[in-house]
This record gives structure tokens, sequence and C-alpha cells, in this order.
């Protein structure tokens, strides 16, 4: 069931520096298709360095990133979202100043098929009703938790084959935190493949298959969601490094 | 001359002096929103479509064809700028490439004048665009080159709404005016926005040199210098890097400049740049983000 080699998506031995600072002092994980893996860790262990270098925004000094076989740690950033992976960045990061509809439409600036974005901007709209309702607000005034969705949404317009999630609880009160994970779950059932970075351990278990632990820019831990649910060293990574 | 026709007179010279420093302030601001730089070089770009519109006179083009010469050489100016000066600095310090803008600006203006020399040459106008309509028996006076810049500047104006709102490419050239690194994960081709931006601002350039020198009547290698600083202004006040701020700046600082001049005392006319000034140091003292963007930090 994991072998790395055979995975859709695999990170070897992944190093990122700034300057003199390793923030990621060579990890390495994979997520087979179909399979909801969580990227766990305290403040600065380095998980969000991981989805942006995947993305293409911060580039490896060693390891290599492959992805449907290929390698893609040199590949430009649009080129990665046309290949199939899409972001929804930490903080959300939407354009503010342009509609919900305008956010959606550039999500799907790397497609030309122009009924697939049609029908998947219906599906968005079905997944995320409030939406359709705010179709015309600029996106900088929505709340926390619709913005969230408008993240979700339009990374999700790309028509991903992997899905990289930063946090999308961050910011979001928790009525509404339950029913992005509720979302997320339906997306799963759907069949799409996602890598979770998530503060919140017990929501992210529930959610993932399995699940990586980082600690200061490493793989401290990984398993079964199960096996880390019950596993005491989980919640000692989270103290561990601040 | 009733006082009603003095001030209708003022509006239409405040609105054509606005409609100039609104087309030259909306190329500067798209440049910062997607660079987050200052270009200079802007004004420069300027004199390349007015030169290349007054030789295209020169050699029989009409006043039109040779103006839309005049924008494409600007935009050709432009895109080279980009590639040359601009792009193996885009990730270096703010003090680098502020000083790569001016030194692009003084390569420009000292070509121009190795060119032209720095004496101003006659801007050929066709007489048909200096004849002069008289309305209210002579107390309005406005000529054919007042309604042309009017007409261009809305119509391009028109055009550059359409395309920022309507179009994949000026969407995306504002998302990322707004947010670089998020344009990348959606999976905008930065580097091509970036031309794009830079082609769109310098035709606009390009359209206010040949319209500044054709109501001025002169060509100079300099003369891109005062619509910059005043165009500038403009930006600032509506809050750099916002297009529809910069196209409100721009007009508010064409009107403020006549009312200066036409309403205020005599003895206050020669101050008006000053006046400008300053209000330009108080924006940026009190309201760095202008009037659109009034919490926005703005760096040079
Ligand atoms: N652009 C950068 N320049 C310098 N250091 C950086 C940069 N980005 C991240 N770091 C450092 O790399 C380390 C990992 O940061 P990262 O943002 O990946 O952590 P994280 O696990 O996502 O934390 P959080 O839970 O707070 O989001 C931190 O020490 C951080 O300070
Ligand atoms: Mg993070």
């Amino acid at each position: 069931m994991s072998d790395p080699s055979k995975a859709l998506f695999s990170v070897q031995n992944l190093e990122v520096r700034f300057g003199a600072v390793r923030a990621l002092k060579g990890i390495s994980l994979h997520v087979n298709k179909g399979e909801v893996v969580a990227l766990l860790g305290a403040n600065g262990a380095g998980k969000s360095t991981t989805l942006r270098s995947i993305s293409g925004l911060s580039r490896p000094s060693s390891g290599d990133i492959f992805f449907a076989g290929q390698s893609i740690s040199r590949v430009s950033s649009s080129q990665i979202v046309r290949l199939g992976i899409a972001h929804s960045p930490e903080g959300r990061r939407l354009f503010g100043s342009l509609t919900v509809a305008e956010n959606l439409r550039l999500g799907s600036c790397t497609r030309t098929d122009k009924a697939g974005i049609i029908a998947d901007t219906e599906r968005m709209f079905a997944l995320f009703p409030i939406l359709r309702e705010r179709h015309f607000q600029l996106a900088g005034t929505l709340s926390g938790g619709e913005q969230q969705q408008l993240a979700l949404a339009r990374a999700l317009m790309a028509a991903p084959k992997l899905l990289l999630l930063d946090e999308p609880s961050l910011g979001v009160a928790p009525l509404l935190i339950k029913y992005i994970f509720a979302a997320l779950t339906e997306l799963k059932r759907q069949g799409m493949t996602m890598l979770l970075v998530e503060q919140n351990i017990k929501l992210a278990l529930q959610l993932a298959d399995r699940a990586y632990v980082l600690r200061t820019g490493a793989v401290a831990l990984s398993g079964s969601s199960e096996e880390l649910l019950s596993d005491d060293r989980v919640a000692q990574a989270y103290l561990g490094a601040a | 001359m009733s006082g009603f026709e003095y001030i209708l007179q003022q509006v239409i010279n405040a609105v054509s002096l606005g409609s100039l420093y609104a087309l030259v302030a909306v190329g500067l601001s798209i440049v910062f929103g997607v660079l987050k730089l200052t270009n200079f070089a802007h004004g420069d770009v300027m004199m390349v479509g007015a030169f290349t519109t007054v030789l295209l006179i020169g050699v029989g083009v009409p006043f039109i064809p040779a103006l839309f010469g005049g924008i494409i050489a600007s935009a050709i100016a432009g895109f080279l700028i980009e590639r040359i000066a601009y792009r193996p600095v885009r990730n270096a310090p703010d003090v680098t490439r502020l000083l790569t803008s001016l030194a692009v600006t003084y390569i420009l203006e000292n070509v121009g004048i190795l060119i032209f020399t720095s004496s101003p040459h006659n801007f050929p106008l066709p007489d048909s665009l200096n004849e002069s309509w008289q309305l209210m028996g002579g107390a309005i006076t406005f000529t054919n080159i007042n309604i042309l810049t009017l007409a261009l500047t809305l119509l391009s104006l028109v055009g550059l709404g359409w395309f920022i709102t309507k179009t994949t490419l000026g969407l995306g050239m504002r998302a990322a005016s707004e947010d670089m690194s998020a344009a990348q994960l959606v999976g905008l081709d930065v580097n091509r926005l970036i031309v794009v931006a830079f082609i769109v601002a310098s035709a606009f350039a390009g359209l206010a040199g040949v319209l500044w020198a054709a109501q001025a009547g002169v060509v100079q290698p300099q003369m891109g210098f005062t619509p910059l600083l005043k165009a500038f202004v403009a930006a600032i006040i509506g809050g750099f890097g916002s297009i529809s701020g910069a196209l409100v700046g721009g007009f508010m600082l064409g009107a403020l400049e006549i009312l200066i001049v036409a309403f205020l005392p005599d003895a206050i006319t020669p101050y008006r740049d000053a006046i400008v000034f300053s209000l330009l140091i108080a924006f940026l003292l009190f309201r760095p983000g202008g009037l659109m963007q009034p919490n926005r930090e703005i760096k040079l």
C-alpha cells in the first residue's frame, strides 16, 4: 500500500535553506492516489515550507520532488499547477480587491476546457453555497470562514490531481471549521488526493489516512491515523519545538 | 466674459490637463502594481513615443497613424526596458532597483540628446488639429487637439477598464499586483504578466507623450520629466498601484492646478508647483496609501 516509488507524489530527502537556516533537513514523504495525508507539527516545524517548495515558491537546496513519475523541483509554479497540483495557502491569500467570481476564474486560469470550467464552478457552488450568494462581492469583504471556502474553491477550480491544503481551519469560526472539514470529507469520498497541513491534530487525523509529524525540519514520526491518534509522541512533538 | 463662462472654460482646461496626468499616472501605477517599482523611465518612454510621431509626420505619415506609430514605439521601448534592465534585478534589494530605474532614465535621455540635441523641436501638428472652436460668442475656446486628447483618453481608459475587469490577463495583472505569490499559486505566468503590464503601461505613456507634445507644440529629450513628476503626485494622491486611484488622482491634480492658476490671487500663481509638491509630501506623511487605499504602506 505504501510503496513510495509507485506513489502519485513523493518528496525525497528534501532540503530547503533560507540563508544559513535549514528549514527542511532532508524530509521524505509520499502520497498515494486517492489518499489523504496529514502533515503535522509545531509552529515553525517546516510544514508550510514543504508545501511552498512543492508548488515551486521555494527551491530545494537538495533532494527532489516527484509527481506522476516526473521530477518537478525545477519546474515553474504555473507549470506545476498545469501538471495537476493546486495549493490553498496558509492565510488564504485571496485577491481581496477582486470579486468571488473573479477569484474563481483565476483559479481556473491554467485550463482551456470552457465546459469543464463552467461545470466545476457549479460544483463549487454546490459544495459551498455561500459562494453563489457572494458571487459579485469583493473577496476582501468576506468573513474568515467564507474566505477559507473561497480559497478551497479557488484551488479546486484548477481541477487538481493533488490538493495541498495549508491550515484550512486558521482564522475560521468553530462551527465553520466543522463545515469545511465536512466538505473535505466529501472531496475525499469523491477520490481527491490531498496533502493536509493542520494545527488541529484531531480533526486532521480523523480526515487523513496517514500522517507525518515534522519536528524542526525533519520527519519525527509517521504512520496511519489510528496509530498516531493513540500515540503520545504526537502531542510531544508539538510541545517539543516552538 | 461672464463668471459662468469663465468657470466653464476653466473646467475644460482642468479636464484637458487632468486627462494627460491621468494617462501618465495610470501607466506608472500599472508598473508599480506588478513590480513594486517606481519606473522613472516612464517619462522617457513618453519621449520615445513623441519623437517617433514627429519623425513619422516628418516623412509624410498623417497624424493619426503617426500617433499609433508613436504608441507602438513606446510599447516596444517598455518591453525592452523590462527585458534588458529590470528583469535581471527583479529580486534585488529595492535600492538597486530604484537606481536601475534612474540609470535607465539617464541613458534614454542622453541617447535622446545625442540624436536630437537638447533644444526643443517644433511639433508639426496639422493645421486641422490646431483649429479652434469658439462657443458663447468667443467666451469659451478649445481646439481640435483638446477634443482629440479627451476622446483618446476616454477611449483608452474604457479599453483599459475592459482589459482589467473582463480578460484573464487583466484580472491576472491585478491579482499579481495584490499578491505575487498567490498569483503564482493559481498558476498565473508571472513573467508574462509583467511583460504585458510593461507593454500596456508604455503604450499609455506613448499616447500621453504624443498628446502632451502636441498640446505643448514642442518635443525635447527631457520632455517627460515634468509630466512624470506630476503623474507621480497624482498616483500617490489616488493610491499608488491602484489604477482607478491613478485616474482619480490625475483628474484631481489637473483640477487643482487650474484652480490655483485661474481662481487664486495672481501672487500665488508662481507657487503652483510648490503647492502641488507640498501636497505630495503631505500625502506621503499622513496618508501614504492615498485616497483609495488609506491603510497601505508605500515604498519608492
Ligand atoms: N522566507 C523565509 N525566510 C527565512 N526563514 C523562513 C522563511 N520561511 C520560513 N522560514 C523559517 O523556516 C522555518 C519553517 O517555517 P514554516 O513556515 O515552514 O513553518 P510551519 O511549520 O508552517 O509553521 P506554522 O505552523 O507557524 O505555520 C521557520 O523557522 C521559519 O522561521
Ligand atoms: Mg505554516
